[in-house]
C-alpha cells in the first residue's frame, strides 16, 4: 500500500467527498479515511438537498464541475422549485433525496475516479514538522504522508450526544466520536469552540394516519440542479406530509423541560437560531399555539420518515407522548428519538480565502469544523479546499470566488472575516448581490472560471455556449418580431394585462410582469415556431434566462454597478501595509479585529465586525499619503 | 503611520493685516516653540504651562534678534482642534514676519503642512467624521452670517443625526423584508405591506424635504440669487455698479470665489447676493417671444429675486404686455417692478409705470440710480426678501452638492420601493432598492466608506486649515 498522497482528506462526509472528488479531479492522489465506508455522504439529518439561499449553493457546485448536483438529481425523490412566486433571484431549488441512495451514489462517483484512494479508521494524530503538517496517524498506528491535509470532522470532534438526561460519547447516534485532534490543534494554539445541533424523532409510516395530513406533492418542471441535461432523477416521486404541533403537545413537552438538557444548563454551547429544536420555539415564541411540521419520507422504498421541525433532545418518552397527541399520529411508533449533539469547531478566522489555517500551513479545513451547519455550505468548504489545497500541492496561485460571484463567494469571505457565533447556514439576505447570484445562472458565473482550472469539462463549457447561443437567438426574435393588436389582445386580457392600441414589439409584451415568455410560446405561432427550431434539451433553461433578461436588466444592471464601486474598495490592497498597533486613531476593538483578521483588501477590512466605517476611512485617508 | 511629526502653516488669509496667526500641530509642536519663544516672564516655558493658556513674549531667532512680540495659544491633546498638541502664534501681519517665523519653526524641526492637513488629523483623530470635516471646509469658505451658522450647525453634526435617523428605520424596513425572503417557506408572520408603504412614504417626505433645502442651502453658501430683467438702456449696469461698489471691500475678501463672481456678489447687512444675469432684453411686442426673452425667463427660474425695471425716460407702448408676460413667470418669485431714471423723466409717465407696475401685485419702487433716488428702498427690499426666503425653510439644510446628489439618489431608489409596494412587487426587488437607498444615505453620513468621497473632501482645503 502506498503511504505517501498529495492530499489526504479526513472525513468522507458533504465536505469531505467534495474535496477528495476536487482535488483528485484535478490530478492530485488523494486518500480519503473515514471512519465507516458504509456511511459515505451520509446525510445526518433531513433528507433533503438545497432550499432557499442553499440551492443556489448546490448549483454553483454543479456549475464548476462539483458532484453534490449530480449525486442529488440521481436520488431525488420529490423536487420542488422554492420562492416560484417572488423574483428570480430568489428561486431556490429544493429535492428530498433517498437517504440509502444518495450515499450510494456518492460512493459510486468516488469510486470511479483512480485518483483516490479509501482507508477506513480513526485519524488521531496530525503530524507537524514545525509550523507544516506532512501527514496523520491512524487508530491502526500507520502514518501517512501527504503535501496537503484537509480535515472535514463534521460534527465528530469530541462529539457528545444528549437525549434527556442521557449522555453518549458519539459523532453521530451510534457512531464512536473521534478524539485527540482537538487537543493537538489546542496545543498548536488554535482557539477551539463548542457547537451544538440537533436532529428529529425518525418515524414509522406504516404508523402514520397521513389521510389526517396536508400532502405536499412535488413539481414535474424540467428543474433539477445539475446543468448536465442527461443527469435526471429515475425514481419514483413521493410527497410530503404537513402537520401541526396543538396545546396538548405542548404541555407535555413542556413538562419534560425540566429534564432538558438545553435548559438544564448542560449544554452550554449555542445551536442554530435558525433551526431551533421544538422546545427551544416553546420557549421563543410562548404565545403561538401550534407549530408546522413537515414529514419528509427517507427513501424510495423505506417506510421511515423524518420529522422536520421536531428536533429535540427531551427524554425520548417525551418526545413519544407528545407526539401521539398530534393529528395523524395518535398511534405513531418510531425507530429512535431526536437527540441533541454538542461538538468542537475552530473559529475560522483563524483561515484564509483558500480555507488553509494561517498557523499550519498545508493543513486545510471545511464544513461543520469551521462553525457551519449544512450538507450545501459543507460541500462548498470542500469544494474550495479541495481545489486549493491541489493549487498548493502544484505551485499554483490560490483560487478565491469573491461576494459578486457566487454564494461560495459570500460564504467563504463571511467565514473568514466575521467568524461565527452560531451555526452559520446561508441565508439569500447574507449576499448583497443577490439578484445577480441566481440559482440560473451560475453557470454564466462560474463554469469558464472552474474550466480554466481544469475541473469544469469542456463538455459543461459546450452547454453553457450553446444555451447563450438560444438564449441570444429567441432575445434576437423577440426584440424584431412585432405582434398586432388583434393577435394577442384575447391573450393580454385574460392575463389581466393592458390590451394593445397598435402592432408592438413582441419583448415589450414579454417585458410585462403578468406575461410569462412560456405562454406566450403557445399563444403566438411564428414564436412557437421559432421556439421549435432551436429546439433540444436546453431550450427550456433558454427561454428562462432571455425572460429574466429581459424582465429584470434595469436591477441586474442597477446590482452590477454598484458591485463595481464596491470592487474599488476590495482592490486596494491593505495586504502588510499597516502596523495596526500603532493607529491611535482606530478603536481598540478595531486594532484588535484588524490585527487578528489582517485582512487582504479594504472591502474585507470593512466587512469585519467591530471595524466601524469611521476606522475604514481612517485607513483609507492614511492609504492616500 | 500615525502622524507624530509636526507641522504648521499660516492659518490666516494670505496677504498683510494687522495681524496673523501660524498654527503648529503634533507631538513637538511645544517643543520647538520653546526654542524660538522667549516669554516676558522670565524662566517660563510652555512646556509646564496648562492647556488653553494665553502667554505673551517675543519670537527671537538663534542670535537672539527680535522677530516680532506676540501672543501664544496653548492647546493640549487630545482638546484640541486636531485632537494633537497644537500651539498658535499671533503675531504683527506683515508678511515678512509671518515667513520669518514660520522659517524659524521649520528650522527647529517642524514640516510645512499640506493642504487640509490639520483638519486630515482632525478626522484621523477621531475628532470629526466626513461630513463635519466637509463643514470645516464650508466653515472656513462661509461669507455671510447665514452660510456660517449653515456650516456650524454641519459641523456639529446636525445633518448626520437626521440622515442616521432615516437610515435606522429603512435598514428596520429591508429587515423585515429580508425575514420574509428566507423564511417564506415556514410560517412567520411579517409586518404589513400597508405600514411599509407608510414607512416609505414618510421617509419620502423627509429626503423631498431636505433635497428642496438644497435651493436655500445652496442660495445662502454661494448668494441668493438675483437676476435684473429689463430693456437694454433701462439703467441696470449702473445700478448694479452702484450696488456693488458700496460693498466692493466686502466682496473681494470672499475667499474661494472667482474672479468673475466677485463681481457679481455683494451682501448687504451679512446676507449674501449673487446676480446672475444682467443682459438686456429688448422688449418690443414683436420680440416678445423672441430669443432674448427665452433667455431673460431661464435666468428667472434660476433666481430667488426678480428685479424688473422698467425706464421712466424711455416709456414704451408695450410695457403692459411686456409686464404681463413676465408676471407669469414671477409667481414663486420675490419680485419688484423697479421704475428708473425717475429724476429725469416726465412726472406722467413716471406715475404711469408706478400704476402699471402696482397693477401687476408687485412691490413697484421709483429709483434713480444715476443719482442715487431712492436706493436705500431698493436694498430694504432685497433684505426682507431674503428674510422672507431664509424663514421658509426647516431646520437641516442642504449646502454640499455631494450630499444633494446622493439624496437625490436615494430619493429615485425609494420611488421605485414606493411603486413597487403599490403593484405587489417581490420581496426580493423592493429589497435591492431599499439597500440602494441605504447605500447613498451612508455615503453622506460616512457609514459607509469609498475612497473617492474621502480624496475629494480634503483636496478641497486650503493649507493652513
Amino acid at each position: 500500500m502506498v503511504n505517501n498522497y498529495d492530499i489526504i482528506v479526513v472525513g468522507a462526509g458533504h465536505a469531505g467527498c467534495e474535496a477528495a472528488m476536487t482535488a483528485a479531479t484535478l490530478g492530485s492522489k488523494v486518500l480519503l479515511i473515514t471512519m465507516d465506508m458504509n456511511k459515505i455522504a451520509q446525510m445526518s439529518c433531513n433528507p433533503a438537498m438545497g432550499g432557499i439561499a442553499k440551492g443556489q449553493i448546490i448549483r454553483e457546485i454543479d456549475a464548476m464541475g462539483g458532484y453534490c448536483g449530480i449525486v442529488t438529481d440521481e436520488s431525488t425523490i420529490q423536487f420542488r422549485m422554492l420562492n416560484r412566486s417572488k423574483g428570480p433571484a430568489m428561486w431556490s431549488p429544493r429535492a428530498q433525496c433517498d437517504r440509502m441512495l444518495f450515499s450510494a451514489n456518492w460512493r459510486k462517483y468516488l469510486e470511479k475516479n483512480k485518483n483516490i484512494d479509501f482507508w477506513q479508521g480513526m485519524v488521531v494524530k496530525l503530524l507537524f514538522k514545525n509550523e507544516k503538517i506532512f501527514g496523520v496517524k491512524t487508530d491502526l498506528n500507520i502514518t501517512y504522508k501527504a503535501k496537503c491535509v484537509i480535515l472535514t470532522n463534521g460534527t465528530f470532534l469530541n462529539g457528545l450526544i444528549h437525549i434527556g438526561k442521557f449522555k453518549q460519547k458519539g459523532g453521530r447516534i451510534s457512531e464512536p466520536e473521534s478524539r485527540y485532534i482537538s487537543e493537538q490543534l489546542l496545543k498548536k494554539g488554535f482557539s477551539v469552540g463548542r457547537m451544538k445541533t440537533g436532529t428529529p424523532v425518525r418515524v414509522d409510516g406504516r404508523s402514520v394516519e397521513f389521510n389526517k395530513l396536508t400532502e405536499q406533492k412535488g413539481e414535474n418542471d424540467f428543474f433539477k440542479f445539475s446543468y448536465l441535461p442527461e443527469v435526471r432523477t429515475k425514481l419514483k416521486q413521493l410527497s410530503c406530509y404537513i402537520a401541526h404541533t396543538n396545546l396538548e403537545t405542548h404541555n407535555i413537552l413542556e413538562k419534560g423541560f425540566e429534564e432538558s438538557p438545553l435548559f438544564d444548563g448542560t449544554i452550554q454551547s449555542i445551536g442554530p437560531r435558525y433551526c431551533p429544536s421544538i422546545e427551544t420555539k416553546l420557549k421563543t415564541f410562548s404565545g403561538k399555539d401550534k407549530h408546522q411540521l413537515f414529514l419528509e419520507p427517507e427513501g424510495e422504498d423505506t417506510i421511515e420518515f423524518y420529522l422536520n421541525g421536531y428536533s429535540s433532545s427531551l427524554p425520548w418518552e417525551v418526545q413519544l407522548e407528545a407526539l401521539r397527541k398530534i393529528e395523524g399520529f395518535e398511534n405513531v411508533k418510531i425507530f429512535r428519538p431526536g437527540y441533541a449533539i454538542e461538538y468542537d469547531y475552530f473559529d475560522p478566522t483563524q483561515l484564509n480565502k483558500t480555507l488553509e489555517t494561517k498557523k499550519i500551513e498545508n493543513l486545510f479545513f471545511a464544513g461543520q469544523i469551521n462553525g457551519t451547519t449544512g450538507y450545501e455550505e459543507a460541500g462548498a468548504q470542500g469544494m474550495i479546499a479541495g481545489i486549493n489545497a491541489h493549487m498548493k500541492c502544484t505551485n499554483q496561485n490560490a483560487f478565491t470566488i469573491d461576494r459578486d460571484e457566487a454564494y461560495i463567494g459570500v460564504l467563504i469571505d463571511d467565514l473568514i472575516t466575521k467568524g461565527v457565533d452560531e451555526p452559520y447556514r446561508m441565508f439569500t439576505s447574507r449576499a448583497e448581490y443577490r439578484i445577480l447570484l441566481r440559482q440560473d445562472n451560475a453557470d454564466e458565473r462560474l463554469t469558464e472560471r472552474a474550466h480554466a482550472l481544469g475541473l469544469a469539462s469542456k463538455r459543461r463549457v459546450d452547454i453553457l455556449n450553446n444555451k447563450r447561443k438560444k438564449r441570444d437567438a429567441i432575445l434576437h426574435f423577440l426584440k424584431q418580431q412585432s405582434i398586432k393588436p388583434a393577435q394577442i389582445n384575447d391573450f393580454l386580457i385574460k392575463r389581466n394585462s393592458a390590451p394593445i392600441k397598435q402592432s408592438l414589439k413582441l419583448i415589450d409584451i414579454i417585458a410585462r410582469p403578468h406575461i410569462l415568455l412560456k405562454d406566450a410560446i403557445n399563444e403566438i405561432p411564428d414564436l412557437k415556431d421559432k421556439i421549435k427550431e432551436i429546439e433540444d434539451d436546453q431550450t427550456e433553461e433558454a427561454i428562462s434566462s432571455a425572460e429574466i433578461e429581459i424582465k429584470y436588466s434595469g436591477y441586474i444592471q442597477r446590482e452590477k454597478a454598484l458591485a463595481e464601486k464596491f470592487k474599488r474598495l476590495n482592490d486596494i490592497s491593505i495586504d502588510g501595509k499597516f502596523d495596526y498597533e500603532k493607529i491611535l486613531a482606530i478603536s481598540t476593538e478595531a486594532r484588535q479585529k484588524l490585527k487578528t483578521i489582517n485582512p487582504k483588501t479594504i472591502g474585507q477590512a470593512n466587512r469585519i465586525p467591530g471595524v466601524s466605517p469611521a476606522d475604514i476611512n481612517v485607513l483609507l485617508v492614511m492609504l492616500g499619503k | 503611520m500615525t502622524n507624530h511629526n509636526t507641522i504648521c502653516a499660516i492659518s490666516t488669509s494670505p496677504g498683510t493685516g494687522a495681524v496673523a496667526m501660524i498654527r503648529l500641530s503634533g507631538t513637538d509642536a511645544v517643543s520647538i516653540t520653546d526654542k524660538i519663544f522667549r516669554p516676558k516672564k522670565k524662566g517660563k516655558t510652555l512646556k509646564t504651562e496648562k492647556a488653553n493658556t494665553l502667554h505673551y513674549g517675543s519670537v527671537t531667532d538663534k542670535h537672539n534678534v527680535l522677530v516680532d512680540d506676540v501672543v501664544i495659544a496653548l492647546f493640549r491633546a487630545p482638546h484640541s482642534f486636531t485632537g494633537e498638541d497644537i500651539v498658535e502664534i499671533t503675531c504683527h501681519g506683515a508678511l515678512y514676519i509671518q515667513q520669518r517665523i514660520l522659517q524659524l519653526l521649520t528650522e527647529n524641526g517642524a514640516q510645512l503642512a499640506k493642504p487640509g492637513e490639520f483638519t486630515q488629523r482632525a478626522f484621523l483623530n477621531g475628532k470629526m467624521d466626513l461630513s463635519q470635516a466637509e463643514a470645516v471646509a464650508d466653515l472656513i469658505a462661509a461669507s455671510s452670517k447665514a452660510a456660517h451658522s449653515l456650516a456650524l450647525n454641519q459641523m456639529k453634526g446636525g445633518i448626520t443625526s437626521e440622515i442616521k435617523t432615516l437610515r435606522k428605520k429603512l435598514l428596520d424596513f429591508t429587515s423585515l423584508v429580508e425575514l420574509e425572503l428566507d423564511f417564506g417557506e415556514e410560517d412567520v408572520e411579517f409586518a404589513s405591506r400597508d405600514s411599509l408603504l407608510q414607512l416609505t412614504e414618510n421617509t419620502l417626505q423627509l429626503i423631498s424635504k431636505l433635497t428642496d433645502s438644497f435651493r436655500y442651502g445652496n442660495a445662502i453658501k454661494n448668494g441668493i440669487p438675483v437676476a435684473i430683467v429689463g430693456d437694454t438702456n433701462v439703467g441696470k449696469s449702473t445700478l448694479l455698479n452702484l450696488l456693488l461698489q458700496e460693498d466692493r471691500a466686502i466682496v473681494s475678501e470672499i475667499a474661494g470665489t472667482t474672479r468673475d463672481s466677485i463681481e457679481d456678489v455683494m451682501v448687504i447687512e451679512g446676507i449674501q447676493f449673487r446676480f446672475i444675469d444682467t443682459a438686456g432684453i429688448r422688449a418690443t411686442a414683436d420680440t416678445v417671444e423672441s430669443i432674448g426673452i427665452k433667455r431673460a425667463y431661464k435666468k428667472i427660474e434660476q433666481a430667488e429675486i426678480v428685479l424688473v425695471m422698467l425706464d421712466a425716460s424711455a416709456h414704451f407702448n408695450d410695457t403692459i404686455k411686456f409686464l404681463t408676460h413676465l408676471s407669469g413667470h414671477l409667481s414663486e418669485k420675490f419680485a419688484a417692478i423697479i421704475v428708473n431714471k425717475i429724476d429725469i423723466a416726465a412726472q406722467a409717465v413716471v406715475d404711469e409705470l408706478k400704476s402699471l407696475g402696482e397693477a401687476t401685485g408687485f412691490p413697484t419702487l421709483l429709483i434713480s440710480a444715476g443719482s442715487h433716488l431712492n436706493i436705500d428702498q431698493l436694498n430694504q427690499f432685497l433684505i426682507n426678501s431674503a428674510h422672507k426666503f431664509e424663514g421658509s425653510d426647516s431646520d437641516v439644510i442642504l449646502t454640499n452638492m455631494r450630499h444633494y446628489e446622493a439624496f437625490m439618489k436615494a430619493g429615485e431608489a425609494l420611488e421605485r420601493v414606493k411603486s413597487g409596494l403599490q403593484n405587489d412587487i417581490s420581496g426580493d426587488f423592493l429589497s435591492q432598492d431599499i439597500r440602494e437607498c441605504l447605500h447613498y444615505l451612508g455615503e453622506i453620513t460616512g457609514e459607509i466608506s469609498t475612497d473617492e468621497v474621502l480624496g475629494n473632501i480634503f483636496k478641497n482645503f486650503c493649507i493652513g486649515k
